[in-house]
């Protein structure tokens, strides 16, 4: 055998293993992506078109807005995409930082109990919080936070610490102890330490976390309903759901209004999902 | 070694908003389990009293091992099909060279960041017999005969859902071990290629027991998030979870005896007993997965 066609056969062999997985990938995200495209398309058709083809793309002949005239002209949606984004982006930012700093003191320090306060952080991956929620609507109602977006953050911070102090201290146990051992030996505290030299190295774990704890809490149904369903504090969600509630038989209204729902978070998570490359190719580079 | 200062510095944000917000406000509910609903509206202290009935009176020991063993399938298919796939797509859009990974990894995400409120609408437009879009396409390849309504036959409805929360989830699984398989230094793969270990004898030789840690983790987020699972169900079935309680799981079960539904009204005391039974069932899988299964693993410091 000459030494040229080994290379050749592996070359080939390697194209037909690009296409197969290009094949099997594009495959999954037309799988994934085919019910939103099935509930964009038809929010932008007339009722009669809806049910006449499905599948029809909006055209000249079929398209109709009317959805989403009768979706702006009912609810205040605008107020409800700040509301969400305001509790999401204050939980989000109280679980990430909490949550690391714990990891932290987990995965760093041998003390007396470590495994035992491990173990009771992790009790909450395991229990739905909406278990406590008798509780919960008491204590709010007793410190007058019902009705106020402060309610859901404390709420979705105590929901979203468990699952992020497990994923980040699983992470935090593979950064390299020389490393920290170097710093101490340069004086830096163990807030430096911590700030400086771990965070940065567990960035993908951190916009890994930050993904799945946004998600739960954007979507929540739960608590805006019973913490706070005033038009003032309403979420995008809750008021998407009580939009479909309302508006049962009109499908151009409810697609549309699925539609709206589905954009914001979409934008959220693109930008993201940006973040998680980078963070993601910064640690894995090291 | 003593708890220094530092130490509880970091600690203690975290232990007092999960404290006050989470672990206390879930004893108050377990308590609820010990009292029952008095002849005045108030409540009596009654002992183990609804777990005797939740297990003793046939009625609701019938629908409890009817959650559980439903419970128990979505779960597995979970593992048998969200978590190899995901798996699959994370070792595929981790080879080196592959272009547009980052369009196909953000697409097969994009089912996750749906709220069930959309997800549950959209598949049921989709298996509707009526408006139907799966019979049309069925029809156009032929395969019409193979079609039912999945969401309403008993024997198909549960699957179909699990099959539906796969199809919303499968992007944790992937993104999880992703990060895992990106995070592999390329000196191990490198020295792997050298000695001339590649293509799938590479993943299934070296990148897996490297990801197991991962994978692992995958496994009882999905224990934990299928035990709880509620949502999906909720959208798609109503609280009845029918057709004639086919897709009943635990947490169906949990909303209707606690919330009430229909002619029953809602009792607090038994809804508690039944949550204080499913955070035992979770506890178990937790502790089996911590002493027996993570305690095992080996761990590599890169």
């Amino acid at each position: 055998m000459n030494s040229e066609r080994p290379a050749l056969l592996l070359a080939r062999h390697s194209v037909f293993r690009g296409l197969a997985a290009h094949a099997v990938l594009i495959t999954y995200t037309i799988i994934a992506l085919f019910p939103v495209f099935v509930i964009v398309i038809n929010s932008l058709k007339s009722r009669r078109a809806i049910f006449a083809d499905p599948l029809a793309l909006p055209g000249p002949a079929n398209f109709d807005l009317v959805g989403y005239v009768t979706v702006l002209e009912q609810g205040n949606f605008f107020r409800y995409f700040l509301n969400s984004l305001t509790v999401t982006g204050a939980s989000l930012f109280f679980v990430l930082l909490f949550g690391a700093m714990a990891a932290f003191a987990l995965s760093e320090y041998r003390f007396r109990g470590n495994t035992l306060m491990g173990l009771y952080l992790a009790l909450g991956i395991m229990v739905p919080i909406r278990l406590g929620t008798v509780a919960i609507l008491q204590m709010m109602v007793a410190s007058g936070l019902v009705n106020t977006l402060l309610a859901l953050i404390l709420v979705y911070t105590a929901q979203g610490l468990p699952l992020a102090i497990f994923i980040l201290a699983e992470f935090m146990r593979g950064v390299s102890s020389d490393l920290k051992n170097a710093g101490r030996i340069d004086g830096l505290s163990e807030y430096t330490i911590f700030f400086r030299l771990v965070l940065p190295l567990v960035r993908p774990a951190l916009a890994t976390v930050a993904v799945f704890t946004l998600i739960p809490i954007w979507n929540d149904l739960w608590f805006p309903l019973i913490l706070a369903p005033s038009e003032a504090t309403k979420t995008v969600t809750l008021g998407a759901q009580v939009f479909i509630g309302q508006f049962v038989t009109n499908w151009n209204a409810v697609l549309a209004a699925l539609s709206l729902a589905i954009v914001p978070v979409l934008v959220l998570y693109l930008i993201f999902s940006r973040q998680l490359i980078r963070g993601i190719t910064a640690g894995a580079v090291k | 070694m003593r708890l220094r200062p530092h130490v509880i510095v970091f600690l203690a944000p975290a232990v007092v908003v999960y404290t006050a917000l989470m672990i206390l406000p879930l004893i108050g509910t377990l308590n609820l389990a010990l009292f029952s609903r008095a002849p005045d509206g108030g409540a009596v202290f009654s002992g183990l009293r609804n777990f005797a009935t939740l297990f003793g009176d046939p009625r609701w020991s019938g629908a409890f091992w009817n959650a559980l063993a439903n419970n128990a399938w979505f779960f597995l298919i979970h593992m048998l099909v969200q978590n190899p796939v995901g798996i699959m797509l994370a070792a595929l859009l981790s080879s080196p060279r592959l272009r547009m990974a980052a369009f196909y990894r953000t697409a097969i995400f994009v089912p996750t960041i749906l709220s069930f409120v959309i997800v549950g609408f959209v598949w049921k437009l989709i298996l509707s017999p009526i408006w139907g879009i799966a019979p049309g396409m069925l029809d156009a390849v032929g395969l019409k005969a193979l079609f039912a309504p999945w969401l309403g036959k008993e024997e198909y409805a549960l699957t179909a859902l699990a099959l539906i929360s796969v199809w919303q989830f499968v992007g944790i699984p992937m993104m999880l071990i992703y990060a895992a398989l990106l995070s592999i230094p390329d000196t191990v793969i490198e020295a792997a290629e050298m000695d001339g270990v590649t293509g799938w004898s590479q993943f299934w030789k070296i990148k897996l027991p490297l990801i197991l840690p991962s994978i692992g983790i995958v496994s009882i987020l999905t224990f934990v998030g299928n035990f709880n699972a509620f949502d999906l169900i909720y959208v798609a079935q109503g609280a009845l979870a029918g057709p004639d309680f086919s897709t009943d799981i635990l947490g169906t079960f949990l909303y209707r005896t606690f919330f009430g539904f229909q002619l029953q009204i809602g009792d607090p005391h038994m809804g508690a007993a039944i949550a204080t039974a499913m955070f035992a069932i979770i506890l178990l899988g937790v502790c089996i997965y911590l002493f027996a299964v993570q305690s095992r693993m080996r761990r590599y410091e890169f």
